[in-house]
């Protein structure tokens, strides 16, 4: 049994202790939001928040988690009015958009520290997800937008 | 803003028909190509229908889009021409799946109906049905309008959701219309030649919002592997390293005493493991040991040595079985009577999809003996016939759910995955959610092939290319020589396309583009080349030398103005030029690099591309499937790399399969198409075929040496500086 509070509820999950994030979130707790990409922590497409910070959910046990805030794409706004949010619509990032839960919850970890990052702290903050679509372009685009437009 | 609902678009066609009033326009099973019909002419014909638009009375028009979704913006793009004749509300247009029905469904192409979104083919075939679907809709809702005002339905004209009389300024919307009016048992038929205008489109050309982009940000989109349905157990299999080979015998009991084991099924390829959980799942499946039956095809195939050693053997046997792809004129005449012949070899490694969501599919057995599948498929037709066919059942027997697919590239037009998935309900009598790891997604992935090209071109003494030879040596038929279409851009008078086979067992598939990314690699590294001898400007020469086509004409005036190509610029960046074809596109590209000599890194700055697409539907969604091509092509070409030793493929996540990331993306991508009312042509995949050759004829502007092997690895890129 591992609880946590995700997305501000709290939440008790009968897994074992070193079952990874990612399928606790997935598949016990049914937020199909944050995605499976390699399970090996290459490619960023799991990223979720754990006390503010980016983690990558399939490199993370829920023992880790335990007693700690997890957020994720499905707890980042409401109503998907989250400024990156906005942004990614603004700027049609996504094409297929299974990477693109990672790719904003990284770039939220950036802004929240960062409220005017450049192109290469962008570049550098979010080189770990891969967009196999080849958004990458737009994904500054839509960082840069969300910085200006708050 | 509307969009499909985004958990659970199942749709019901007996619910979809029979809702509460509105107009609803059916799908007839025509001979050739989609046509509308009403409900009434349907049922007295005694012919089951499909549902293709309803109007409700609230103004609400539901299309229901057959154009699967993968990235490239189909869902949206294929039905724009209809919403645009009809003259919808775009705000309020919704968009739902259409049920896995070609018959229906489908778009006709060389006798056949599919729904398959390949060969960007998607929004080009669809075009002129849809046109006149919404043509007939939109003449529908006058004759109606027109007899409830009394009024000749020739004074009548549409904007957007409203039928308007200018005579007498009233004006009806199309909910309120719906809302008394009945489709006529036999449709009005509309010419071609009463289609709107380019000057007249409001939908067409205009950057209209893609419907799946609200779901993909905030989660809400759903994905095969999304799905979840009651009592559902979970199951992964393990593919033997040697691909093809079956399964003998595995520790079964040491595997089902693991927690959470429901099962453990042979597969006729691999073994999948059945539990309670995923993380049980992934537990037993790596403890599994599987002992694989010998004999396999691929067993002891080694990709390097084949393609460096036997590829070359093949390639100088003058016996060897030579297949003709294509033959125009009399190529051995033209180098008879050649000034100057030039020959170069290309080589080419094997490619893989990795698209960003593992292979998975859902199903269900139903007790009345249907099979449920939820899957992400670029082609639910025949994922439909080929799951029912390997399941021994009717297609009929087959509930089919459309999902978003997290990537395709040509993978998902096959659906192994899925029939694994059905196969382990049928044995575990339990709905299963059957999941690949991205290890078993690479290890038993269907490849882009391997080829060798040997090619040959002749100058005559007017200094005109007069004579290609090129000879494709590979595994895969059409997946290795389908890129070559020289009579898109240059019109060589003499041609020798010829492919020698090779056979070794490995899967193979269409990758996005096929063949066209190696081939015109081949093509344009060879006229580069040229050129260079030759003594003259890329452009120049292509102009001068070739006879070239009024697209490829318009591409190469256009990219040579974007790119400014005859600034110079600073030190250590250089410039490439490459044409590209795919699906009757045309486009021309230009990169600047720069190159690390001593790590043997090239990296790509800018990219300019100018496309003749016909006409461009969606100009925002067409630019960025060209930026996407850009990128697949940059990832391919300086990375990716594909092997197999001793029959297994030794790639197995991105660690191992790099793939481009955002610090290896140029800082800009410009991309321009070429005016045109004429009907669209494919833009799924011009992006990529010209990246190859453009960044190798870069390269060879920086050092004075040519890539004559891709990927162009940082290895390969050394080897090539001291050469």
């Amino acid at each position: 049994m591992v609880a946590f509070t995700v997305n501000g509820k709290s939440a008790s999950v009968a897994a074992e202790p070193d079952t990874p994030l990612l399928w606790v979130i997935r598949e016990h707790l049914k937020l199909t939001g944050t995605k499976f990409g390699c399970g090996a922590g290459l490619c960023g497409a799991c990223t979720v928040h754990v006390d503010g910070q980016a983690v990558l959910s399939c490199q993370t046990a829920a023992s880790d988690v335990e007693g700690k805030q997890v957020s994720t794409i499905e707890g980042l706004s409401p109503d998907s009015t989250h400024a990156l949010q906005k942004a990614w619509i603004a700027e049609q990032v996504p094409q297929c958009g299974y990477c693109q839960s990672g790719q904003i919850m990284k770039a939220a970890e950036l802004l929240a520290t960062n409220k005017n990052p450049t192109r290469d702290q962008i570049v550098r903050h979010m080189d770990g997800n891969i967009c196999r679509c080849g958004t990458y372009t737009r994904i500054v685009a839509a960082i840069q937008r969300a910085a200006k437009e708050g | 803003m509307t969009y499909i609902d985004s958990k659970g678009p199942q749709v019901s066609r007996r619910g979809f028909l029979g809702g509460v009033g509105g107009l609803t326009f059916a799908v007839a099973m025509g001979a050739n190509g989609l046509s509308l019909m009403s409900e009434a002419s349907a049922a007295a014909a005694g012919k089951e229908i499909g549902a293709w638009v309803r109007i409700a009375a609230d103004g609400m028009v539901t299309i229901l889009t057959p154009g699967a979704e993968m990235g490239q913006g189909s869902m949206t793009g294929v039905i724009v021409p209809l919403a645009e004749e009809m003259d919808a509300d775009w705000d309020k247009v919704t968009l739902d799946w259409a049920p896995a029905d070609a018959d229906r469904y489908g778009y006709e192409r060389g006798g056949r109906r599919a729904m398959a979104i390949v060969g960007s083919r998607a929004v080009m075939l669809y075009y002129n049905d849809m046109r006149l679907a919404g043509a007939q809709v939109r003449q529908v809702l006058m004759q109606a309008a027109a007899g409830k005002w009394g009024v000749d339905v020739a004074s009548l004209r549409t904007e957007p959701g409203f039928v308007v009389h200018p005579a007498s300024n009233r004006r009806m919307s199309y909910g309120e219309i719906a809302a008394f009016a009945t489709v006529p048992a036999t449709l009005p038929d509309v010419p071609a030649s009463a289609f709107k205008k380019p000057e007249e489109f409001r939908l067409i050309g205009k950057a209209l919002d893609r419907r799946d982009i609200p779901p993909k940000v905030n989660g809400s989109a759903q994905f095969a592997i999304d799905i979840h349905v009651p009592g559902m157990v979970y199951a992964s299999t393990l593919h033997a390293p040697v691909q093809m080979a079956s399964p003998q015998s595995w520790n079964d009991a040491k595997v089902r005493a693991m927690k959470g084991v429901v099962d453990v099924v042979k597969l006729p390829h691999g073994v999948a493991v059945v539990a309670d959980t995923f993380e049980h799942v992934l537990a037993a499946r790596n403890a599994l040991e599987v002992k694989w039956a010998s004999g396999a095809k691929a067993e002891g195939f080694d990709s390097v040595a084949t393609l460096e050693t036997a590829y070359p053997k093949i390639a100088a046997d003058k016996t060897a079985k030579t297949k003709s792809v294509k033959k125009k004129g009399d190529f051995a005449a033209a180098v008879a009577n050649a000034a100057k012949t030039y020959k170069a070899d290309f080589k080419s490694d094997m490619g893989h999809h990795a698209q960003m969501e593992p292979l998975n599919g859902v199903a269900r057995f139903n007790a009345d003996g249907t099979l449920e599948v939820w899957e992400g498929t670029q082609a639910p037709s025949w994922s439909r016939r080929g799951i029912a066919k390997a399941m021994g059942l009717k297609q009929e027997q087959v509930i089919h759910h459309q999902q978003y697919m997290g990537g395709g590239f040509g993978r998902r037009s096959n659906t192994d995955y899925t029939i694994e998935a059905a196969m382990v309900a049928r044995a575990v009598k339990k709905p299963v959610k059957m999941i690949w790891t991205r290890e078993e997604d690479m290890s038993f992935g269907m490849f882009r092939p391997q080829t060798l090209q040997c090619l040959e071109a002749a100058i005559g003494k007017d200094g005109k290319i007069t004579g290609w030879h090129q000879c494709v040596i590979g595994d895969g038929g059409n997946l290795t020589y389908g890129g070559i279409k020289l009579d898109a851009y240059y019109g060589i008078p003499n041609q020798d396309i010829e492919q020698r086979g090779a056979s070794h067992g490995i899967r193979l598939k269409h990758w996005r583009a096929v063949a066209h990314p190696f081939n015109l690699f081949a093509i344009e590294g060879l006229i580069d080349e040229m050129a260079e001898k030759e003594g003259q400007d890329p452009f120049e020469f292509r102009r001068q030398r070739l006879a070239l086509t009024p697209k490829a004409k318009a591409v190469f005036d256009k990219v040579e103005q974007m790119s400014d190509w005859k600034t110079k610029r600073p030190a250590g960046r250089a410039l490439g030029l490459s044409v590209s074809e795919r699906s009757g596109s045309v486009g021309a590209g230009v990169v600047e690099i720069s190159l690390d000599r001593t790590s043997g890194r090239i990296r790509v700055h800018k990219v300019w591309t100018a496309v003749h697409g016909g006409t461009i539907v969606n100009p925002e969604m067409a630019r960025r499937n060209v930026e996407s091509g850009v990128i697949y092509g940059m990832s391919s070409i300086l990375k990716e790399r594909a092997t197999v030793k001793d029959g297994a493929v030794e790639q197995s996540n991105f660690h191992d399969y790099e793939v481009l990331r955002m610090s290896e993306a140029p800082e800009s991508i410009e991309v321009e198409f070429i005016p045109s009312t004429a009907k669209p042509t494919g833009i799924g995949e011009i992006g990529n075929p010209f990246i190859s050759a453009a960044i190798a004829n870069a390269f060879h502007a920086l050092t004075g040496k040519r890539l004559y092997h891709m990927p162009f690895t940082p290895e390969r890129v050394l080897e090539a500086l001291k050469a």
